[in-house]
């Protein structure tokens, strides 16, 4: 029931493809990642109107989003293909400001990918703003976008057993904050000196990182408040409750390359 | 005062379950609950309980409690013997354990998980709304340790008069619906033809994150990476080494291989009790 659309996406008529995900969902592959926020951005405005049928779970991927609990998937799939999508613009969506201390182990060989001093990576990464893309691999693990292709950094050849909670980190077009220890293969560049905000499951917003959301890395004691939300609702409430660092499991069955941090 | 269960044999992985935390995939929460949840409401139901309060979930080799208080419980799912004290009660009916007495939930005669349901429900403190323990994030309770202490909630009102419980019985072969998935473009005409119609059986790595199975590996039709994209609760994905992997409730929420075929989730509750090498067949839905 593959559908193919032609919803306006990111000013101009990008192909979107529905793609079959079994009796009650819909996978929506747009052709990029900038449309893809777009596509997401929508589908989150028509809920919040209510003028999106029932839908259980919204997960935006890399260049995707699962509509997961549909009552009838290929009825949606017909209305999304005619869905105006206007683009991403600077000012969608709310901005944390994520304080960094630029003092991870890999940082040397990221000054040296980028052909810049240690000295200056903290500067470079932190001059961009990023954009929550989509979550996985650990609850509150946020992939984000917005370091221009010319920083984009190889995995490690050999991951790491244990990344702390709280490393800055890079892979492929994507920065991160690791919410909690877990083993990972990404570069680390820096520290969140207190991780706790990323992931509190007592907190009504319990991921400080939601796919959507616009990220800020600044340099540690320039911050105002850890993890400071402006322009939305406020994201850190309690950070007494401590970060979740329980090692019950880490990603390993079937979860796939991508999957992996 | 509450009413305490304590752990004299924790059995081989016994986890808190109840329907899982479903509406927070796009934080990397898996949705998690129990895994042959039909037997997790029946059980919930024949105590007075709602259906879906929290209640432990046995792997293989059961699990002992002993109350501090009379307690009545239900033992189901997986067929297993049960006593009290050594001596035989009821399995898939209402138990009356006394105080201080022993409820020994036997190894599994056949199929997988045992469910242990009690009169008042498993009291754990919820995370993000549930009681389950989520073995691929670690949200939730941790599995269950000797001389771990569980918590039992108030019974909503007196256990019903027992009632003929239609248990389904674990399957000697899991015959699986399958439709097609997002990425079934991924693989080969003939790897299509093959993962429908090959006899593959249930791998002894299966978890509560996938059911692995082995079988003739399928082949792909494209190359290369898949980026990051949601994944549903029955995805069948395949990862390199071709053999498919059924995802059950503690499956990741993104993943980057291609998802081939998708299982509707009424036919999970029988994945959850295909012991390793049950013969799995896949079929068109």
């Amino acid at each position: 029931m593959t559908a193919h659309g032609t919803a306006h996406t990111g000013g101009r008529t990008g192909a979107l493809t529905a793609r079959p995900a079994g009796r009650h969902a819909l996978l929506v592959e747009l052709p990029d990642a900038e449309r893809t926020a777009a596509f997401h951005a929508e589908v989150l405005r028509r809920r919040a109107a209510g003028a999106l049928p029932p839908v259980e779970e919204i997960v935006p991927g890399a260049r995707t989003v699962l509509l997961d609990g549909v009552p009838d998937p290929e009825a949606l799939a017909r209305r999304i293909a005619g869905w105006e999508v206007p683009p991403v613009t600077d000012d969608t969506g709310d901005v944390v400001e994520i304080p960094v201390r630029y003092d991870g182990p890999d940082l040397a060989d990221v000054a040296a990918l980028w052909g810049v001093g240690p000295g200056e990576v903290g500067a470079l990464h932190g001059s961009h703003t990023y954009r929550v893309a989509f979550c996985g691999f650990a609850p509150g693990f946020g992939y984000l976008t917005g370091l221009p292709p010319h920083l984009h950094v190889p995995r490690r050849s050999t991951p790491r057993t244990r990344v702390p909670a709280g490393a800055v980190a890079l892979a492929g077009p994507y920065s991160a904050v690791y919410p909690r220890a877990t083993p990972g293969g990404w570069q680390l560049i820096g520290t969140m000196p207190d991780p706790r905000p990323l992931w509190d499951p007592a907190r009504e917003r319990a991921a400080l990182l939601t796919p959507g959301t616009r990220v800020r890395f600044v340099t540690a004691g320039d911050a105002t408040a850890a993890g400071t939300t402006t322009g939305g609702a406020a994201a850190v409430a309690d950070t007494t409750t401590g970060a979740n660092t329980t090692t019950g499991g880490t990603a390993a069955a079937g979860a796939g390359p991508e999957a992996g941090a | 005062m509450t009413t305490k269960l304590t752990a004299v044999r924790s059995g081989a992985l016994t986890t808190v379950q109840d329907a899982g935390r479903p509406g927070h995939a796009h934080l990397g929460v898996p949705r998690s609950g129990a895994l042959d949840a039909p037997a997790m409401r029946l059980a919930n139901r024949l105590l007075g309980n709602a259906s879906d309060a929290a209640v432990l979930e046995t792997t293989l080799t059961g699990c002992a409690l002993r109350p501090d208080q009379d307690v009545t419980v239900v033992v189901g799912g997986a067929p297993c013997p049960v006593t009290v004290d050594g001596r035989p009660a009821a399995w898939g009916a209402p138990v009356r354990v006394p105080a201080g007495s022993v409820l020994d939930v036997g190894a599994a005669t056949a199929g997988v998980r045992s469910y242990v349901a009690v009169a008042g429900g498993v009291a754990a403190e919820p995370v993000l709304g549930s009681r389950s323990t989520d073995l691929l994030s670690g949200l939730g309770p941790a599995p269950l340790r000797d001389g771990d202490v569980v918590a039992v909630g108030t019974p909503a009102g007196p256990v019903p008069a027992p009632v003929a419980a239609p248990w389904a019985g674990p399957p000697a072969e899991l015959v699986l619906p399958v439709r097609p998935g997002p990425r079934a473009d991924w693989f080969t005409a003939a790897a299509l033809r093959t993962f429908t119609s090959a006899a593959y059986r249930v791998s002894p790595h299966s978890n509560r994150i996938g059911l692995r199975t082995e079988g003739p590996p399928l082949e792909r039709a494209a190359a290369g990476e898949l980026p990051s994209e949601g994944m549903v609760l029955g995805a069948v994905q395949v990862p390199p080494d071709g053999r498919p992997v059924l995802f059950l409730h503690d499956h990741p929420t993104t993943g980057g291989y291609p998802v081939v075929a998708v299982v509707p989730e009424p036919a999970l509750a029988a994945a959850a009790q295909a012991a390793a090498g049950t013969p799995v067949r896949f079929t068109p839905a």
